[in-house]
């Protein structure tokens, strides 16, 4: 299977402008994807998913959150530079996003069927016929596993995992290379936080569409991604394949931490090992690592400099205490 | 076995909806004993918060029985229940819509003290309020700060430290840490079990989250539309779940390691049943891969299949133990 570089974004700042004061949110992000892989994006609340979702589509708040350093390039196209009207090309077509909190994106009073159907119509690239446009939808939503009989129906006649089914056939109707879904299952119940997984998972094999999945859930990650990317105060502390990151030899210290603090299910652990403290404020970002405050291995190069990333093939850790030299950890 | 701290004998509590008649809580007989925690779990509407505010009395029950150390809470006269409340406290999911935002730490950890009538001189209403500050890890300096200005975390931890105010004995956590991330969350859970050893409390322990139930829980019900329809203790549920919803829910947790990987869920299909007007017989048969025609024919009942371990469904036999 074709599996090209498909997306690549190198230090790649964002900061938020507002009225009273300068969020940076992304401080030199890098990440990498090849078409038909599936990337978890993984951090907690104010990390700065969202903001790099929200790049790689050009659709950060207008006047207020803005590209000040870095590069995307997406299949061949230089996003920082793309013009709206390029994006817009883009934009549903070749990259389809799913936003936190996928209910509110579905129009209450327009049936299901139809609002498929708009966004093909939208991004008619191939110039569908109406009958084929039609078609189309009835495949879309038995690929989701919703009878196509179903189709007049309204969002409330659905439950939340149908909803969440059709805000996904929406997203993947234009067949796009990239989707990136952001937190896609985090108001579901279990059970059918199951079945969506279990149906991205195929739909990955069926399209070889790439996925980036933002989730909190290391559990989801572990599930269906081929690569991690572990996210803090605006960079990635730790990247690599699923293996690199979850044998848990070598992590950097908030991967550790992030570990600690979900109850192990498999081995019985009377206390929970929680990390410290809290996430830094992004308008006054510690000096040196950004982690350093909160780290239980904090040492003095970790409050005045920055660490480097240390690579071993595909893990890179953004530590000091893989950098500095008697200092690696066996 | 010691006589349970806390008992409910046929609990229910239904709402007359236009539809029909909700049963948000149907017939629940649950115990709970001194110093242990019951987790209780179940997918988003089976009823689990509305069972633990009717075992309150924050809303009033349909019909059954709340016994408090044998004695039925249903039965207190106004003034009686009054003095039964500091035993009784609840712990909010949403730490922000449960505190009063104009109040500062101080007034919202010394308002249940004041409104249970306590008379407390402001020396030592001053004295109680930072100990119970000091119990639940708040710093002293923000005891004149408003909720608005602390974190989710922090804010979580006063609505611990109001719920500890009068001393209770059973505390109701409804889902305290589904909003957190997790390393607060597990900040939070540590503080929840000291709390446990250190005052002997009992919990019962809300939450849709599996392994934070696993790690807080002596013993577990799982719910199912209004329905208990298995509990035990908690090891036994998670080695060997009997009910059918039970055994999906449990493979349906995205486990975080890499042999979890080659695992596949049980998939469940078909509609969620309704609670209004629910037919008889079992709540998950729709849903229920095992599903035979006794499923839906009578009302079905919890079955002791080992020792303390129950379950509500036709697989397994009726033989009593
Ligand atoms: N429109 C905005 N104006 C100002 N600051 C913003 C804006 N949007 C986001 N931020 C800030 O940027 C940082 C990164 O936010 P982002 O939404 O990317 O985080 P996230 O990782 O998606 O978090 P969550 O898990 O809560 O969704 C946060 O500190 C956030 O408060
Ligand atoms: N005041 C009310 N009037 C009518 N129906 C109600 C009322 N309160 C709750 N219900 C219904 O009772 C059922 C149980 O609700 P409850 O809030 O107890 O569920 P839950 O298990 O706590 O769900 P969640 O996990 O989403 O918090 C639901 O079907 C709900 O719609
Ligand atoms: S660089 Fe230093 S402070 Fe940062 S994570 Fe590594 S050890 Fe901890
Ligand atoms: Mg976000
Ligand atoms: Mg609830």
């Amino acid at each position: 299977m074709d599996n090209h570089m498909l997306l690549e974004l190198k230090d790649l700042e964002v900061v938020y402008q507002t009225d009273f004061e300068n969020v940076y949110a992304l401080n030199k992000v890098t990440l990498s994807l090849n078409a038909g892989e599936t990337l978890g994006l993984v951090g907690e609340t104010g990390a700065g998913k969202t903001t790099t979702a929200l790049s790689i589509l050009k659709l950060l708040p207008k006047n207020i959150g803005k590209i000040t350093g870095g590069s995307i390039m997406f299949d061949g196209v230089d996003i920082v530079k793309a013009t709206e009207g390029e994006m817009r090309k883009i934009r549903g077509n070749k990259i389809s996003m799913i936003f936190q909190d996928p209910m509110t994106s579905l129009n209450p009073v327009i049936p299901v069927g139809e609002q498929i159907a708009e966004s093909l119509e939208l991004h008619n690239t191939q110039g569908r016929t109406a009958a084929e446009i039609e078609q189309r939808v009835d495949q879309m939503l038995e690929l989701v596993g919703i009878s196509p009989n179903r189709k007049t129906d309204f969002p409330h006649q659905f439950s939340g995992g149908m909803k969440q089914r059709v805000v996904i056939a929406i997203a993947l109707a234009c067949d796009p290379a990239l989707l990136i879904a952001d937190e896609p299952t985090t108001a579901l119940d279990v059970t059918i936080q199951a079945q969506v997984l279990a149906m991205m998972g195929e739909l990955k094999e069926k399209l070889n569409t790439s996925l980036i999945l933002i989730t909190h859930d290391l559990g989801i990650v572990a599930q269906i991604c081929d690569k991690v990317a572990v996210m803090y105060a605006g960079e990635i502390i730790e990247s690599g394949t699923m293996e690199d990151v979850f044998s848990r030899i070598e992590n950097h210290p908030y991967t550790v931490g992030l570990f600690g603090s979900i109850p192990n299910l498999e081995v019985s652990t009377l206390r929970l090992a929680p990390i410290n403290g809290l996430m830094p404020d992004p308008t006054d970002l510690p000096k040196g690592c950004k982690f350093h405050p909160r780290c239980p291995k904090c040492m003095d190069i970790c409050k005045t400099e920055s660490p480097r990333v240390y690579e071993t093939g595909t893990h890179q850790i953004m530590c000091h205490l893989f950098t500095q030299e008697g200092n690696v950890i066996q | 076995m010691n006589q349970p701290l806390l008992q409910t004998v046929g609990l229910k509590k239904y709402y007359k909806v236009k539809a029909g008649e909700l049963h948000a809580v149907d017939n629940i007989n649950l115990s709970i004993q001194e110093s242990q925690t019951l987790g209780v779990v179940g997918e988003s509407g089976c009823g689990k918060t509305t069972l633990g505010r009717t075992i309150l009395r924050l809303v009033p029950a349909t019909s059954g029985q709340i016994l408090f150390r044998g004695e039925n809470i249903l039965e207190y006269s106004g003034k009686q229940m009054h003095e039964m409340r500091r035993n009784m406290q609840i712990v909010f999911q949403d730490p922000y819509s449960s505190i009063n935002p104009r109040m500062t730490v101080y007034n919202i950890i010394a308002e249940p003290i004041r409104s249970s009538g306590t008379r407390l001189e402001k020396q030592n209403m001053d004295k109680r309020v930072r100990k119970l500050m000091d119990t639940v890890g708040l710093a002293s300096r923000l005891i004149k700060a408003y909720p608005h200005e602390l974190d989710g975390g922090r804010r979580q931890r006063i609505g611990v430290a109001r719920a500890l105010a009068l001393n209770p004995k059973f505390i109701v956590c409804d889902e305290p840490v589904s909003s957190l991330d997790v390393s607060i969350q597990a900040q939070i859970l540590n503080l929840l079990m000291d709390l446990q050893d250190e005052y002997g409390l009992t919990y019962m322990f809300i939450t849709h989250d599996l392994s934070v139930v696993k790690h807080i829980s002596d013993n577990i019900a799982v719910m199912y539309l209004g329905e208990c329809v298995e509990h035990g203790p908690k090891d036994q549920i998670f080695a060997n779940p009997l009910h059918p919803y039970s055994q999906a829910l449990l493979s349906a947790i995205p486990v975080p390691s890499l042999a979890a990987r080659s695992r596949k869920p049980y998939l469940i299909k078909g509609e969620v049943s309704s609670p209004i007007n629910p037919k008889p017989g079992c709540r998950f048969a729709p849903r229920c891969p095992h599903v035979k025609p006794i499923c839906t024919q009578g009302e079905l009942e919890l079955k002791e299949v080992t020792p303390n371990h129950f379950v509500r469904c036709t697989l397994y036999g009726s033989e009593k133990p």
